[in-house]
């Protein structure tokens, strides 16, 4: 599904990704740890299409198509989409509203027709049962005043909505609570299928109990130093991440 | 008797006979300004002796008046003696299709939506189209006849219903007022006039298309509204003018009169030609409008300015009678090399009067946007109160906005509000909506709505609608 090769950016001449290579197949759960500042929401925003970085090297496949041909917009509408760790505000406009033009923009751009507002008030009521959204949530000013945890379940609310094949959760988990920690969990779980795959960028093993990651990668000043299976981030937890350090900078 | 909507149905495709081209031999009076020029249009208008000297004695003060120069705009000073001061439609021109108007034009229409198709849903809406200086067409008439109202061009209502027109014009915007609204007083060819009775809820939206179509010639409209005791109205204008490449001089007058009880609801789209991308031509939109209230009256302004190459508008209130409110409500784009200068004016006269005002200024391209308000508390003026939010949102780094907050006071007890922010369109909002597969376009009109919100669900619904495409066709292109 998306296959990254020897990938490098930059921003404003700061060279910050310095050859990444993954591979994810449909159906996979990935998981990216590592320090901050190593270059994780980099890679996020990089595979999403941000224009501030500038691609230096390298390519990113998906689905046998060139991202990098791309504009981001374009790039959501092949199904990718990005949980942002910061989420933006937009005042004056309420979630439904944006969830709405996100799906009709989207299905615009696949030649769909626009979704019929019974379909869409179905849909977004069983995705909020699902995230255990109240009603009132929808018609708020899109993540103004809203609480970190509030942020982040919104997020996770509009990857329901707009059902993507890739979704790459960026610190999703920062935020949280435990309980509403589970919520997210379970309901990214439930979303989840064979056809579909799952990038999860955090800090902590917490998350990954509930999301169970098929492999875990560390990132490391802009290169993955390591990769293994969800064992490693049972490892990490214990020992931290120095001990990967030391092989990177000798 | 017709059906409402083939009434309508009659009406808009009229519209589109005569609002949108030139193609109609006008009637006209050769260009200059004179004390002749003034008996002519007066005398083409068969108007009584009472209107010709009151126009006559406004020419005069006007002699004297010179231009506005503390407005926040530039631009080369209207001739006025190569403008023609009346025209009027002589013949009306059928085409035979749509392919002969101005392509790009019905573009825009197109975009903003205001095809046949969707004006017959616009049922409730009576309106009243300006084609140049003469008005065409008053619809609904009888129907608003039966609870007494008026609704009529301002030439009939001189010839009608002259004992009102005796009385209020010019009592809320004297002669004297400024040089624009002076000279309007001095050549106004027409215009909408309003009258509710006593106690009569006008059961739907006023409307007039003001459309200005002769090359070279200045308008000059001129509009009184006057809501007797215990009445309501809301009223709605709207423009779009043609592609111009000279520059075409506006210059309104607007006068409202709430009486004891009363509440106006006033609502405009200004949509004028503002110049081409390298600010070449467009109109010059200098307005003069202001609403009296008196006890317990209710004057609310609403306005979504996106036309015009130069504008200075400030509607007004005068809070004369206790307990009055005034509100302004407004978003003013400008683009390119457009340049506005609006705001409002709340004079509190009364006690207890209160006034909101809500601005929202948008600049994107070259322009240049201010925010103009005073607030004025009168001696006598006993809690008065104002709560003003002036918000500006910046795109681009071209484009420059000011805001002239002014507040006098003469009265302790007064409470006064003012809020403030600017804002710019960050990429990271855009970002975020690209990333859920909302192309820029759509992105920019989506937080632009967001920002005008407020001011936005002010308006009467189907011209919220039509203001929201035009917000997001003011600003195509503008980022990048
Ligand atoms: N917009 C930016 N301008 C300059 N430097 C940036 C910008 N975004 C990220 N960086 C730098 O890139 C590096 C990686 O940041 P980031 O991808 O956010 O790391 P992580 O998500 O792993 O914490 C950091 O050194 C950060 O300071
Ligand atoms: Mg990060």
């Amino acid at each position: 599904m998306l296959k990254i090769n020897n990938l490098q950016a930059e921003i404003e001449g700061k060279s910050i990704l310095k050859g990444i290579d993954l591979e994810v197949k449909p159906g996979e759960v990935h998981a990216i740890m590592g320090p901050n500042g190593s270059g994780k929401s980099t890679l996020s925003s990089v595979i999403a299409g941000r224009e501030e970085y500038e691609v230096t090297g390298g390519n990113i496949d998906f689905e046998g198509e060139d991202l990098l041909d791309l504009g981001a917009d374009e790039r959501a509408h092949k199904g990718i989409f990005l949980s942002f760790q910061y989420p933006v505000e937009i005042p004056g406009v309420t979630v439904t509203n944006f969830i709405k033009t996100a799906i009709n923009e989207t299905r615009k751009a696949r030649g769909q027709e626009t979704m019929p507002a019974n379909v869409m008030l179905k849909m977004m009521r069983e995705k909020m049962s699902l995230l255990e959204i109240d009603n009132a949530f929808l018609s708020r000013s899109l993540n103004e005043g809203f609480s970190g945890g509030e942020k982040k379940r919104n997020e996770i609310f509009q990857m329901a909505m707009l059902e993507p094949k890739l979704a790459i959760l960026d610190e999703t988990d920062s935020g949280l609570d435990i309980d509403a920690l589970r919520i997210v969990a379970n309901g990214v779980n439930k979303l989840k299928s064979k056809n579909n795959a799952v990038i999860v960028i955090t800090h902590y093993q917490r998350l990954l109990e509930h999301i169970v990651p098929d492999y875990v990668h560390v990132l490391y000043k802009g290169k993955i130093v390591k990769s293994g299976t969800k064992d490693l981030a049972l490892e990490l937890e214990a020992k931290g991440y120095d001990w990967l350090k030391e092989g990177v900078e000798a | 008797m017709k059906t409402e909507e083939s009434y309508l149905e009659e009406v808009t495709a009229s519209e589109y006979k005569y609002g949108f081209y030139t193609n109609i031999e006008a009637d006209k009076v050769p260009p200059g300004l004179s004390e002749e020029v003034i008996r002519i249009i007066s005398a083409k208008k068969q108007e009584p002796e009472w209107m010709t000297e009151w126009r006559l004695d406004a020419y005069r003060k006007f002699q004297k008046m010179t231009e506005p120069k503390w407005p926040n705009v530039t631009y080369p000073e209207p001739d006025l003696q190569a403008i023609s001061y009346y025209s009027a439609p002589k013949k009306k021109k059928e085409l035979e299709s749509l392919d002969e108007v101005d392509p790009e034009l019905l573009d825009t229409f197109k975009k903003l939506g205001i095809s046949l198709e969707e004006q017959k849903r616009l049922t409730g809406v009576a309106m009243d189209v300006v084609v140049d200086s003469v008005s065409v067409k008053t619809t609904f008439k009888e129907k608003l006849g039966e609870l007494g109202i008026i609704f009529c061009s301002m030439s009939e209502a001189i010839q009608d219903h002259p004992e009102l027109v005796k009385k209020y014009l010019g009592t809320v915007v004297p002669k004297t007022d400024n040089f624009y609204a002076a000279l309007n007083s001095a050549v106004f060819t027409d215009g909408s006039f309003c009258y509710i009775p006593k106690g009569v809820r006008c059961p739907m939206e006023l409307s007039t298309y003001f459309r200005i179509n002769e090359a070279g010639t200045g308008q000059f409209e001129r509009t009184l509204v006057i809501a007797d005791e215990s009445s309501y109205v809301s009223y709605l204008e709207g423009c779009t003018a043609p592609m111009r490449d000279e520059n075409q001089l506006h210059a309104a007058v607007v006068e409202l009169v709430a009486l004891d009880d009363a509440e106006i609801k006033y609502s405009t789209v200004q949509n004028w030609y503002p110049g081409d991308k390298d600010g070449k031509g467009g109109v010059y939109n200098f307005v003069t409008k202001r609403g009296m209230c008196e006890r317990n009256a209710k004057i609310s302004w609403t306005q979504v300015e996106t036309g015009s190459a130069v504008t200075w508008k400030y509607p007004s209130c005068i809070l004369k009678g206790e307990n009055s409110v005034g509100e302004f409500y407004s978003v003013a784009v400008t683009n390119n090399y457009q340049q506005a200068d609006t705001g409002t004016k709340m004079i509190h006269l009364g006690k207890n009067t209160k006034s909101t005002i809500i601005s929202k200024g948008i600049c994107a391209g070259h322009s240049n946007g201010s925010y103009r308000g005073l607030v004025k508390i009168g001696p006598r003026a006993e809690n008065a109160r104002n709560f003003s939010q002036c918000d500006s949102l910046l795109m681009g780094n071209g484009c420059g906005s000011h805001t002239f907050p002014y507040i006098e006071t003469q009265n302790k007890s007064a409470k006064i509000e003012h809020e403030a922010t600017t804002s710019k369109i960050g990429e990271d909002q855009i970002f975020y909506c690209n990333q859920r597969g909302i192309g820029e376009e759509e992105a920019i009109a989506l937080i632009v709505n967001g920002y005008c919100k407020d001011v936005l669900n002010q308006l009467p619904m189907e011209f919220a609608v039509e203001a929201q495409k035009l917000l997001a066709i003011s600003l195509e292109g503008s980022v990048g």
